[in-house]
């Protein structure tokens, strides 16, 4: 639901039923609220039963990419020689998203049961759930949720009785975005510094300590359980006619929207319901200007290009950008792009890992050029800079945050130049003092 | 600056962490994990909630009881943004000014923390001890801006005039 404004009709509640609700936070909470079936279900199935199920359901991972979750699963080794490993990414630090941590506040268990539902299915006896440092209230939470699962048997050595061992270990982070990307984490949860590592091998070959590993995302991990419930094909009927984005997406909306929050429909939904019905508009007096739909790391959209744009994969593709993780900064026409464009490189500079030279010295240039520009002091041809700059930044390095900082920069003068040019022939006055 | 003085003087302190209770503690962790080294980041976390912050004699500390080098801990240590590789005052602030929150309006936020705290600038503890503020990146809460975090409390939807008033909370 809309937390933390009431439901909407407009949305569909799945995953986000329970939002605002204190009594779900419990084991004996969750249970009364028909949880941890799923998992009795699931463990009754084989694994490949269970993949297969998944697959059924086209869920596909909500962590940015997109990719389809049971397809992922299938690339674990079938025979089980080594420890194979589930990591949740809990990571959750991508501008303009912030739906995970509602999952983890409000519905623990419902994580935890996706989660040991996915360890059956990838044969792993072990899950990390690598949470970001910051969110210390959710730690403390998933840390009561597992021990009381755990002491109820939904975890542990002999899950209900079973036999099988699915024990969840809680990761804390330390304040590093990148770690959010999964072999970065891989990595952090190893004890080391968290560079992403170059791919292949694939985690599904060689993840943590080099064994079979799989990485979700904590929205996909908690649809599992609903899939498993309800069946994949019931599943996979949700979605407005587009059958390769299907079931329920949590859209985090953000910025100049009326009533920001977390609002839960079925992919295919068109954009403008969400932030013109669900989301109140614009503030009073105030038109649309721009949205980067999928979180910062996307191409900007105009408000022009947001008419008719279905929210799935494919209908925000077919505008020129990303669905990602479905994190949407709403801007109006009070907002300075070429500013936030700064604020966002800023922001990839800071958390650039430094390995890649493209990336490391692109990330410091474009935001330093951003800044001379925004203090008045652009030179002409910095446009023409800022996009080679950008064209050296993209698919040239080991992870994607490189590219992640080019598409703003790219999208935004591509579509708002007017609004660079007016700093750059000082028609706009600075509003940074020093560059 | 007086931050390197008051390392030498927190260094000349330190008493080891992990000992008793909190050694337990952390061995607790060991069959967690296939490997000790594993367990750096949660014993780093042990330290600084322990002392405040990481010194080097608390990397020294973490490298002894982990079976690892002190030349690599503090690499780890330095790659993370959350722990303190110097002391900071009683109570830590960051508040969030990427861009949802800042065409929010997150960096007014941010001068009303500096002025009422005494820091004058971001980094800078402010005279008393009492305060420290940074801005972070993205907190992870762009619905609700402006997220701000003092030391493990996580406070959502901040506004300038909220922030003398949140202030009388931590003395
Ligand atoms: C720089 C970078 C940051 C990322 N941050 C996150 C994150 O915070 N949370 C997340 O779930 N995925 C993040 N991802 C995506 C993960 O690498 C990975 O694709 C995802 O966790 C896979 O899970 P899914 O298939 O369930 O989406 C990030 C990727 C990159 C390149
Ligand atoms: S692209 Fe940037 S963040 Fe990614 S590995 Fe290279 S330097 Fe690190
Ligand atoms: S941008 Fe401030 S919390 Fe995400």
């Amino acid at each position: 639901m809309g937390y933390p404004h009431p439901s909407h009709p407009g949305e569909q509640p799945l995953l986000s039923k329970y939002f605002g609700d204190p009594g779900a936070r419990s084991y004996e909470g969750w249970v009364k609220r028909g949880g941890y079936e799923s998992l009795r279900k699931a463990l009754g199935m084989t694994r490949d039963q269970v993949t297969e199920e998944v697959k059924a359901s086209g869920l596909r991972g909500r962590g940015g990419a997109g990719f389809p979750t049971g397809l992922k699963w299938s690339f674990m080794p079938k025979e089980v020689t080594r420890p194979h490993y589930l990591v949740c990414n809990a990571d959750e630090s991508e501008p303009g998203t912030f739906k995970d941590r509602e999952i983890m506040r409000w519905t623990p268990h419902q994580l935890l049961e996706g989660c040991a539902i996915a360890a059956h299915a990838i044969g792993a006896e072990r899950v990390y759930i690598y949470i970001r440092g910051e969110f210390t209230a959710e730690y403390r939470i998933l840390l009561e949720a597992v021990e009381e699962a755990t002491r109820a048997g939904a975890l542990g050595a002999d899950v209900f009785g079973t036999g099988r061992r699915i024990e969840v270990i809680v990761h804390r982070g330390a304040g590093a975005y990148i770690c959010g990307e999964e072999t970065a984490m891989m990595n952090s949860i190893e004890g080391k510094r968290g560079n992403p590592r170059i791919k292949p091998p694939f985690p599904a070959q060689a993840g943590l300590w080099a064994c079979p590993t799989t990485i979700n995302n904590v929205e996909t991990l908690g649809s599992v359980p609903h899939i498993i419930r309800e069946g994949g094909a019931w599943y996979k009927g949700l979605c407005r006619g587009n059958p390769k984005s299907t079931g329920t997406k949590l859209f985090s909306v953000c910025g100049h929207v009326q009533r920001p929050g977390n609002y839960e429909v079925v992919m295919g939904t068109p954009m403008k319901d969400l932030i013109f019905g669900m989301c109140g508009g614009m503030r009073p007096g105030r038109t649309l200007k721009a949205v980067i739909p999928g979180g910062s790391s996307v191409p900007i959209l105009t408000a022009a290009e947001i008419e008719d744009c279905q929210l799935d994969y494919e209908g925000v593709a077919a505008r020129g950008s990303m669905l990602g993780s479905g994190g949407m900064i709403v801007m109006d026409d009070s907002t300075d792009i070429v500013y936030q464009v700064m604020r966002l490189a800023r922001f990839y500079a800071h958390e650039s890992c430094a390995q890649c030279t493209q990336c490391r010295e692109g990330t410091a240039w474009t935001t330093r050029i951003l800044e001379r520009i925004l203090a008045g002091k652009g030179k002409p041809e910095d446009l023409e800079l800022l996009l080679d700059l950008a064209d050296n930044m993209t698919g040239k390095t080991i992870c994607v945050l490189s590219d992640s900082c080019a598409a703003p920069v790219v999208s935004a003068i591509a579509k708002f130049r007017p609004e660079f040019e007016a700093y750059l022939n000082r028609t706009r006055p600075p509003v940074l003092a020093t560059a | 600056m007086s931050g390197s003085a008051h390392q030498a003087v927190h260094d000349a302190e330190y008493q080891p962490v992990f000992v008793g209770e909190a050694r337990a503690k952390l061995e607790a962790l060991f069959p967690r994990y296939p490997t000790r080294q594993a367990c750096l980041l949660p014993a780093l976390w042990m330290v600084q909630e322990a002392r405040g912050w990481v010194s080097e004699r608390g990397i020294a500390e973490v490298a002894d009881v982990l079976g690892l080098t002190p030349a690599y801990v503090k690499g780890v240590v330095t790659f993370y943004t959350m722990y303190h590789t110097h002391p900071v005052g009683r109570h830590f602030i960051q508040v969030c000014t990427t861009s949802p929150c800042n065409i929010c309006g997150a960096e007014d936020v941010v001068k009303a923390f500096l002025q009422h705290t005494g820091c004058g600038e971001l980094g800078a503890t402010s005279p008393d001890g009492r305060f420290t503020v940074i801005e972070v990146e993205c907190l992870g809460a762009c619905g609700f801006a402006t997220p701000v975090l003092i030391d493990d409390d996580f406070i959502e939807g901040i506004t300038p005039e909220r922030v003398p008033g949140l202030l009388q909370g931590y003395k």
